[in-house]
C-alpha cells in the first residue's frame, strides 16, 4: 500500500516537472526567443549548410576510397605496409580529431616558411597551396579521420570474407586481382554495410569542429557570424541541433534503403 | 632578450619550456574524463534500468534523450548545455532571490560530458543486459532472490563480458571528447598546447607532443580494458 502511494507520488512529480520543463521551452520559444535574424542570414546559412553536407560527403567518399588499400594491406600486405597501415589507424583513432585538424591547418602552415629556406621559390611556384582556404585542411583532415576508423572496419571485413569462398575463386583460375574485384571485395563491402551508416552519422557530428578554423560551414556561420553580430547565443545553437538532427535522421533512413536493397544472404 | 629557445627546449618543465603546462592540462584532461564517465555510467545504468523495466513514462524520456543526444553533435551540445545551463542556473537563483554564481569551467565540463556520455553509456547497457540469456534471471528469482540481489548477483556479472567492449569505446571517446572542452575556453591538454603553439609559433611540434599524450593515454587504456576483459570472462570459453 506504502510503495503505491510512493510510486504515485514520484510519478506525479515527475509529470509536475516534465510539464513546467515544456511550459517553460514553451514560453521561451513564444515570447523570449527572438528569431528575427533568420530572415537576414538565410542565404548565409545555405551556403553554410552546403559547406557542411559538402564537407561531409566529400570526407565520406575519399576516406572510404583510402579506408580499402589500408585495410586491404594489413590482412595481406607485406609487413612493411600492414605495419605503416596499423600505426596509421592507431595514431588516428588515438588521438583527438580537433588535434589533428589544428596540426594540419597551423602545423602544415607553419611549416611553409621552412620549406621556403631551402626552396626559395616556394612561394611563388605553390601561391595557390599557401593561399589555400581553410576548408581544404578540414577536408584533408576529416579525410584522414574517416579513413583510420573505416580502415580499421575494413580489415575486419576482408578477414571476415570466409576463406572457402576465396579458395573457390582461386580454384576457377582467378587472378588475384578478380578474386578481389568479384568476389573478396564485393562480401566485404556487404559486412561493412550495417556499420557504415553509424560511421557515416559520426562524421556528420564531427563536422562543426571545422569552425574553430575558420571554415564557414552550418556551425561557423552560427558561432562566428550570427552571434558575434546579434549577440544571440541560444537560438542559432537551436536552430544548429534541429538541422543536424534532420542531417541524421536523413542519413539513416537512406542508409537503410541502401541496405534493403541490397541482397543478404547468408 | 634571450635567444629564444628551441625545439627541446620549449617542451622543458619551468619558466622557459611548455611541458608542465603540457603536463597539467593532460592531468586536467584525465580528471575530466574520468568524473564525466563515472557520471555517464550512472546515467547509464539508471537509463538502462528505465528503459528495459521502466514504466511507460520513464521508457518515453529515457528514449527521448538517448535520441536527442545521439542525434546532435557533441560540439554543438557541448555549447548549448554550457552557454544555456550556466545561464539558466544563474536565472533560477535569481529569481529564487540568491546572487549569481560564477560556475567552474572544470564542473560545467563534467556535467556537460557526462550528460553527454550517459546516453551512450544507456544504450550499451541496455544491450548487454538484454544479451544475458533470460533463463539465468528466471532462476534466480525461483530462488527468491531479491531484486537488488538479482542485480549484484547475476545481471551485473553477466553483463560485463557484453558491456566492457562498449565501455572501452565510450572512455576512448570521452577521453579524446575533453578536447571539445578547449572550445568553450577551459584550459585542458588540447587549449594548453594551442596556447603554447601559438606563443612559441611552433605549431607542428606542439600539437605532436600534444597527440603522443593522447595516444598514450588511449594505448594504456586499451591495455588496462584488456585485463579487465580478460578478468570478466574469466571460466567462458573462448571466442573463435
Amino acid at each position: 500500500m506504502n510503495i503505491g502511494i510512493i510510486k504515485l507520488l514520484v510519478k506525479s512529480a515527475v509529470l509536475l516537472l516534465l510539464a513546467a520543463v515544456a511550459i517553460g521551452l514553451i514560453y521561451w520559444l513564444a515570447a523570449v526567443s527572438q528569431w528575427g535574424w533568420v530572415a537576414k542570414y538565410l542565404p548565409l546559412l545555405i551556403k553554410g549548410l552546403w559547406l557542411t553536407v559538402l564537407l561531409w560527403v566529400l570526407s565520406c567518399i575519399f576516406g572510404i576510397i583510402l579506408a580499402i588499400p589500408i585495410g586491404l594491406v594489413q590482412v595481406t600486405g607485406p609487413w612493411w605496409l600492414a605495419a605503416i597501415a596499423r600505426g596509421f589507424c592507431t595514431v588516428i583513432r588515438g588521438t583527438p580529431l580537433l588535434l589533428q585538424l589544428w596540426l594540419i591547418y597551423y602545423g602544415l602552415g607553419s611549416l611553409f616558411p621552412k620549406i621556403a629556406m631551402f626552396y626559395p621559390d616556394f612561394r611563388q611556384d605553390f601561391m595557390w597551396l599557401i593561399r589555400l582556404d581553410a576548408f581544404w585542411y578540414a577536408l584533408l583532415a576529416f579525410t584522414l579521420s574517416f579513413a583510420g576508423y573505416e580502415g580499421e572496419i575494413m580489415r575486419g571485413a576482408f578477414l571476415g570474407v570466409p576463406r572457402g569462398e576465396l579458395e573457390a575463386a582461386r580454384a576457377f583460375g582467378m587472378s588475384p586481382w578478380k578474386v578481389l574485384t568479384r568476389v573478396w571485395f564485393p562480401r566485404a563491402v556487404r559486412m561493412v554495410l550495417p556499420t557504415l551508416a553509424g560511421e557515416v552519422v559520426l562524421q556528420l557530428k564531427a563536422t562543426p569542429l571545422a569552425m574553430t578554423v575558420t571554415v564557414m560551414d552550418l556551425s561557423g556561420v552560427v558561432r562566428n557570424r550570427i552571434t558575434q553580430d546579434t549577440y544571440i547565443v541560444y537560438e542559432p545553437l537551436m536552430l544548429l541541433a534541429v538541422i543536424y538532427m534532420c542531417l541524421t535522421f536523413l542519413a539513416v533512413w537512406a542508409f537503410s534503403i541502401i541496405e534493403k536493397k541490397v541482397p543478404q544472404k547468408r | 632578450m634571450a635567444a629564444k629557445p628551441g625545439f627541446p627546449e620549449v617542451l622543458s618543465f619551468g619558466p622557459t619550456g611548455y611541458g608542465d603546462e603540457l603536463l597539467w592540462g593532460a592531468a586536467m584532461s584525465v580528471s575530466i574524463a574520468l568524473l564525466a564517465y563515472t557520471l555517464g555510467l550512472m546515467i547509464g545504468i539508471a537509463g538502462a534500468l528505465s528503459k528495459l523495466y521502466g514504466s511507460t513514462l520513464t521508457r518515453t524520456i529515457t528514449q527521448g534523450y538517448t535520441t536527442l543526444v545521439r542525434a546532435v553533435p557533441e560540439l554543438i551540445l557541448i555549447l548549448i548545455l554550457y552557454y544555456a545551463g550556466t545561464a539558466t542556473l544563474n536565472q533560477l537563483l535569481e529569481s529564487a532571490g540568491f546572487g549569481a554564481i560564477a560556475i567552474n569551467g572544470f564542473v560545467a565540463a563534467v556535467l556537460v560530458l557526462g550528460f553527454v556520455q550517459g546516453a551512450y553509456s544507456t544504450e550499451v547497457l541496455r544491450a548487454a543486459i538484454q544479451a544475458i540469456p533470460i533463463g539465468q534471471i528466471e532462476a534466480a528469482k525461483a530462488y527468491g532472490m531479491s531484486p537488488w540481489l538479482i542485480f549484484r548477483r547475476i545481471t551485473l556479472p553477466a553483463m560485463l563480458p557484453f558491456a566492457i567492449p562498449g565501455l572501452a569505446n565510450l572512455w576512448l571517446i570521452v577521453t579524446k571528447d575533453t578536447a571539445l572542452i578547449a572550445v568553450v575556453g577551459y584550459t585542458e591538454l588540447a587549449l594548453a598546447t594551442r596556447q603554447a603553439a601559438g606563443n612559441t609559433k611552433m605549431y607542428f611540434t606542439f600539437f605532436v607532443a600534444a597527440g603522443l599524450i593522447y595516444l598514450s593515454i588511449t594505448l594504456i587504456s586499451q591495455k588496462g580494458f584488456s585485463v579487465l576483459e580478460r578478468r570478466v570472462r574469466r571460466g567462458q570459453r573462448k571466442l573463435a
